[in-house]
């Protein structure tokens, strides 16, 4: 069914904190105008969130594709930021490299990318060291 | 318990959303970390914080959560005001701290099983 496939792409500012997340929130929007489930919508919004947010704490930014179809929903975000060393270690709950100012806000928590895992049905991490990160996470739409 | 109940139990006040009022919640989270609350996903809740900023707007409305109380005296800002309205997120605030705040509710029942 991927020829039915609906895709969204956003551009995330990494300059600007405040902003963060409304990607994720348009998101939300346009998945609720297709009717999906409230928990699934739940899951993605998210785990979309989280990720957007560590592109703009760690990354300068990126940009957001969202692909829909009747199958599932495919998220892939992109930095071209510093990229993660430690993939295995990035991924414990409470490992952050996020600055205190970060902490300050709410977030660098090292809870980001494990949330992610814990909504998404499937999550890849491809990332170099120096030329940026790119997250896929699938989210399969459930009866 | 509704939002109104919420509001005398604490003696806070209803910034934005007043209309939301009669609304029933059966849960709640209080944190001043906002992954922590993205943790774990709740129904119907309210989210308790000392922090101030969009974020923690946002963050309730990806949790779906309808409401975001202020405790210890925080004043959220215009703009977190203007977020909240647009996301449909009551605003409460008290003068209360958290952890006054949150007992007042679980002691009422707020969260515990029925």
């Amino acid at each position: 069914m991927t020829q039915d496939a609906l895709c969204f792409h956003f551009d995330v500012d990494g300059n600007n904190f405040v902003s963060a997340g409304e990607a994720s929130v348009q998101v939300k929007k346009l998945l609720r105008q297709m009717g999906f489930s409230p928990e699934l919508i739940r899951r993605v919004s998210i785990a979309m969130y989280e990720g957007e947010i560590n592109m703009v704490i760690h990354a300068g930014g990126g940009e957001a594709d969202i692909c829909v179809d009747q199958n599932k929903v495919t998220v892939t975000l992109s930095d071209h930021g510093k990229g993660i060393a430690d993939i295995a270690l990035a991924m414990q709950e409470g490992y952050s490299t996020a600055p205190e100012n970060i902490r300050a806000l709410g977030f660098g928590a090292g809870m980001g990318l494990p949330n992610m895992k814990r909504y998404a049905d499937n999550m890849d991490i491809q990332s170099t060291v120096g030329e940026g990160t790119t997250i896929l996470m699938e989210f399969f739409v459930g009866e | 318990m509704k939002l109104s109940q919420i509001v005398s139990l604490i003696g806070g006040k209803a910034l934005s959303g007043s209309e939301q009022l009669d609304n029933e919640v059966f849960s709640a989270c209080g944190s001043d970390m906002m992954s922590d609350v993205l943790a774990f996903a709740m129904d119907k809740g309210v989210l308790l914080t000392g922090l101030i900023n969009q974020q923690v707007i946002r963050t309730a409305l990806m949790m779906d959560m309808c409401c975001v109380i202020f405790v210890r005296g925080k004043m959220p800002t215009r703009e977190i005001l203007e977020l909240a309205d647009e996301s449909r997120i009551a605003v409460l605030v008290t003068d209360e701290g958290m952890f006054e705040t949150c007992g007042k509710l679980y002691e009422a029942g707020l969260g515990k099983p029925l």
